[in-house]
């Protein structure tokens, strides 16, 4: 049960004069699951690896139920981190793996070895405490891995990347499995990602790093309905930007007059939305007339590119609904107000 | 493997014999020069046999105990410093990338290339500043310079292999710096270690220039003793006692033989030889 807070927390690599992580600063509540989602090399890992104390930050402050742990040694900050290739001790079995922590504490031996076998049971993997870990699959490793660091019951737990070595139809398997774990023992837990359906999958809460600096903290739907800018937008997937002026009510732009959703800013703006939200046919606002440029079928999905006037707006769209439709002929599009979003 | 001709399996056997006779047969007549009472051309073998060399060179007067127990030492405390010394400097190569990588390589590697006698020359020099001249300890100290050599590049071999996020692992379960060494790091280095100490303590236990002239004559290991024997005509004492000597090695060979196989990352650091 421990409330994390970074504050202003700044790591600048000796040689190199732009800071790796800028200033960031997140509240992460007593037991939520909080995704840092980045891509490769903005910083996320090492955000991680200061809360761990694997690394030492150049300013800002880590604290736990605000008290600063920067001066704690890493073996005492009750911070377990489960790394992206599991790091199983080769030479250790798997029950000896996950009773380490316990060993480390100096837990007595029956001790370690009731719970190390409840343990086993939890992450479904109740008889191989005699195997070597080279000898278990990559999911089972995993599970082990997750377990090593469960069993000392950290204030905080760490997991790099956890779903992203995982086959399809295991990862929702480990989804739930980490959800309901996590929320049965009330471990704060924060887990780093460059993939955002990973975050979206598994967090309560996302926070979206990009080149060292947050650019949004929210619940992940927002990340898909409110962007806080064009960066966001288009690591979530976004691709359609349309630059124009706000009146607050409507949007002029190449594409007309739009109206937009109540709460719109006014002013100069960018005006975006995504792909899954352009219709196909005649609505009550916002409608268009498309010309079909081309399309990709994806299975259960159309990737559709039209062209309204000189602008390119790109539309997911369900295979039947455009079945029809001819390459170079018309479409009828529109854009229900309430999937409309302008960016200043 | 299942195609090889004829030809080239026998030839293959050929090559291992001629090396196993190459090794084996000069220590053939040390073995029956320590038994035998004389031994002359044109005679295959001596016409008479006896212990004798054997009881002198086991009793005390010999001294050739006494050089065996020095010896031991001398090789297990220059192997135990080449651990202590070869571990983080191995670990500094293997691991990190910094200026001037090569240039310590190279240093590291010197003593392998530059004569043994022109590096004791210097050391005797400074040894006699320091008063380590003619000391035990002194001459441990210039064992180092053959035996770290092999140690280091050991051990850069292994760590060139090894993930420190293992040791970090450790530390965030709990594992204080102490005990992730232990529990972590020791184990996954130690066929490196055992690889590397062999050699070191190979090294040492050869050493004969170097103890000459740091030792000063007062040092007397068993090569010393035995090259005593060899120079006075004794052909059959220096039998007895080339025996004595070639021993520790035959025996830790057979002990660690399965380390030394080349699949080992421990043998590779050689490759830098």
């Amino acid at each position: 049960m421990t409330h994390v807070s970074l504050k202003d927390l700044t790591k600048v690599y000796p040689g190199s004069k732009v800071p790796s992580l800028d200033r960031l600063s997140l509240e992460i509540p007593t037991g939520e699951l909080t995704a840092l989602l980045g891509p490769s090399g903005c910083g996320k890992t090492t955000t991680m690896k200061m809360i761990a104390g694997l690394l030492t930050p150049t300013s800002g402050d880590v604290t736990f139920d605000d008290r600063s742990i920067l001066r704690e040694k890493p073996e005492h900050r009750g911070v377990v981190m489960v790394f992206q290739n599991y790091l199983l001790f080769p030479y250790m079995s798997v029950a000896d793996n996950i009773g380490f922590g316990l060993k480390m504490r100096k837990v007595d031996k029956a001790e370690i070895d009731r719970r190390v076998g409840e343990i086993l049971d939890l992450v479904k993997l109740p008889d191989l405490g005699k195997r070597r870990p080279s000898e278990l699959s990559g999911g089972q490793q995993q599970r082990v891995a997750l377990a090593r660091a469960l069993i000392v019951q950290p204030k905080v737990l760490l997991l790099d990347e956890p779903l992203s070595n995982l086959d399809a139809h295991l990862r929702f398997e480990m989804r739930d499995l980490i959800r309901s774990l996590q929320q049965e023992m009330g471990i704060t837990t924060i887990f780093v990602t460059h993939d955002q359906e990973e975050a979206v999958v598994l967090a309560d809460k996302v926070a979206l790093i990009l080149e060292g600096r947050l650019c949004q903290y929210d619940q992940a739907d927002v990340f898909y309905k409110r962007p806080a800018n064009e960066a966001v937008a288009r690591f979530f997937g976004g691709q359609n930007f349309i630059a124009g002026q706000s009146t607050g009510a409507a949007f002029d732009s190449p594409l007309g007059q739009l109206t937009l959703p109540q709460g719109a800013i006014a002013g100069k703006g960018t005006l975006t939305f995504r792909p899954e939200n352009v219709k196909i046919g005649e609505g009550q606002s916002n409608s268009l007339n498309a010309t079909l440029e081309d399309r990709i079928y994806l299975g259960t999905q159309t990737r559709l590119r039209l062209r309204v006037g000189d602008t390119m707006i790109e539309a997911i769209a369900n295979p039947d609904e455009v079945g029809g439709f001819d390459v170079g002929g018309p479409v009828p599009i529109h854009l229900p107000p309430q999937t409309l979003w302008v960016l200043q | 493997m299942h195609n090889d001709s004829p030809w080239l399996r026998a030839f293959r056997g050929l090559a291992g014999a001629v090396l196993i006779v190459w090794l084996v047969l000069p220590l053939v007549p040390l073995a029956i020069w320590s038994f035998a009472r004389g031994w002359f051309f044109p005679d295959i073998l001596p016409k008479q046999w006896t212990l004798s060399a054997w009881e002198y060179a086991l009793s005390e007067r010999a001294g050739v105990i006494d050089s065996l127990g020095l010896t031991i030492g001398i090789s297990l405390a220059a192997t135990a410093l080449s651990i202590l010394v070869g571990v983080p400097a191995g670990r500094a190569l293997g691991l990190y990338k910094f200026r001037g990588k090569e240039l310590v390589e190279l240093l590291i590697l010197a003593p392998t290339i530059v004569p043994g006698i022109a590096v004791a020359l210097g050391i005797h020099s400074v040894f006699i500043t320091l008063g380590l001249n003619n000391t035990v300890g002194g001459v441990v100290l210039v064992h180092l310079v053959p035996t770290l050599p092999y140690m280091v590049l050991v051990m850069s071999g292994i760590f060139a292999n090894y993930d420190p996020a293992f040791e970090s692992q450790a530390r965030s379960l709990g594992a204080s710096w102490l005990k992730t060494f232990w529990y972590v790091t020791f184990p996954a280095i130690l066929p490196g270690i055992i690889v590397g100490g062999l050699f070191a303590f190979l090294v040492s236990w050869s050493q004969y220039i170097l103890t000459l002239l740091i030792g000063g004559g007062r040092v007397v290991t068993l090569p010393l003793l035995l090259f005593n024997f060899a120079t006075s005509g004794r052909n059959d004492i220096t039998g007895a006692i080339g025996i004595v000597y070639i021993l520790p090695g035959i025996i830790i060979l057979i002990l660690t033989a399965r380390h030394l196989s080349g699949r080992n990352g421990a043998v590779g650091g050689f490759g830098r030889i």
